[in-house]
């Protein structure tokens, strides 16, 4: 049985996502700030994305670079700087591989020998966060759609 | 099926307009008052007024009348897409997690061999 994970948009600008881990934040902290483990755990293997590499160079002001894909010559590449470091309750990064990329802020919350995380991602505009959500932009494309198929059913509706 | 039916001619017809469409554009940028609507496409306030009566029985847009101020967003079908990719962004990060709880379970072991 594991723990549940919660997700939510918290205002315009904020998502956070929420999860219990079942022992001391040190421990917790170590798996996110260790390259080594953080590698066996980030890619998200259900879609099938390879890991290629992973450096991170956890202190104030260091950087990090998550590589996927297949093809050497275009990898799809994750960076930014970590902001805060303070272990083992704290870590606050960019993220740089988009202009409208939103800082990530995870806190490490110890009670009862558990770890209680709360992962936020701060945009800089609701256009920032809609954008990335990309509803905002389904809707011009579907009127388009829709255009096509009232002229082509000549409808007068 | 009947109903169903009626939901979809209301939403044809709602979108069947070019002002409707410059609305529903406009408010998924941002919220907006019938008075900022009605200004920004250069009609009366009883016309757009109807625009939005329009959009609002097909479900695209609510509205909200606080003091003397109308104001207009986009409606339940936004927030569905919204909610159904919060959804797979919960899921992938959920996924994640499971495979956090393995790493944090065998650190948590190593340590206490130790």
């Amino acid at each position: 049985m594991t723990n549940p994970t919660t997700a939510e948009r918290k205002s315009e600008r904020e998502l956070v996502v929420t999860r219990t881990f079942d022992a001391p934040a040190h421990i917790v902290f170590e798996a996110w700030t260790r390259s080594d483990l953080f590698k066996l755990w980030w890619p998200p293997k259900s879609m099938g994305m390879h890991l290629r590499s992973c450096e991170m160079d956890v202190r104030v002001g260091g950087g990090y670079r998550l590589e996927f894909g297949h093809d050497a010559a275009n990898p799809m590449a994750f960076f930014g700087k970590y902001i805060e470091v303070t272990p083992p309750s704290r870590l606050v990064w960019t993220n740089d591989e988009s202009e409208d990329g939103p800082v990530t802020t995870v806190t490490f919350e110890e009670k009862d020998g558990k770890t209680f995380l709360v992962l936020h991602e701060l945009y800089r505009s609701k256009e920032a966060l809609d954008a990335s959500i990309g509803a905002a932009d389904g809707l011009p494309e579907q009127f388009g759609q829709l255009d096509e198929l009232l002229a082509t059913q000549g409808a007068s509706v | 099926m009947v109903q169903y039916t009626t939901r979809l001619d209301a939403s044809f017809a709602a979108l069947s307009d070019a002002t409707r469409r410059g609305v529903l554009e406009q408010l998924g940028r941002s919220d907006a008052s019938i008075t900022e609507l009605a200004d920004r496409f250069h009609m009366t306030l009883t016309g757009m007024k109807k625009h939005v009566g329009v959009l609002e029985h097909a479900g695209f847009v609510t509205t909200e009348k606080v003091g003397r101020v109308r104001t207009c967003r986009l409606g339940l079908r936004r927030l569905e897409e919204e909610a159904a990719w919060i959804e797979s962004y919960r899921q992938l990060w959920a996924t994640r997690f499971d495979a956090l709880d393995r790493v944090v379970e065998a650190l948590k072991s190593q340590g206490e061999n130790k």
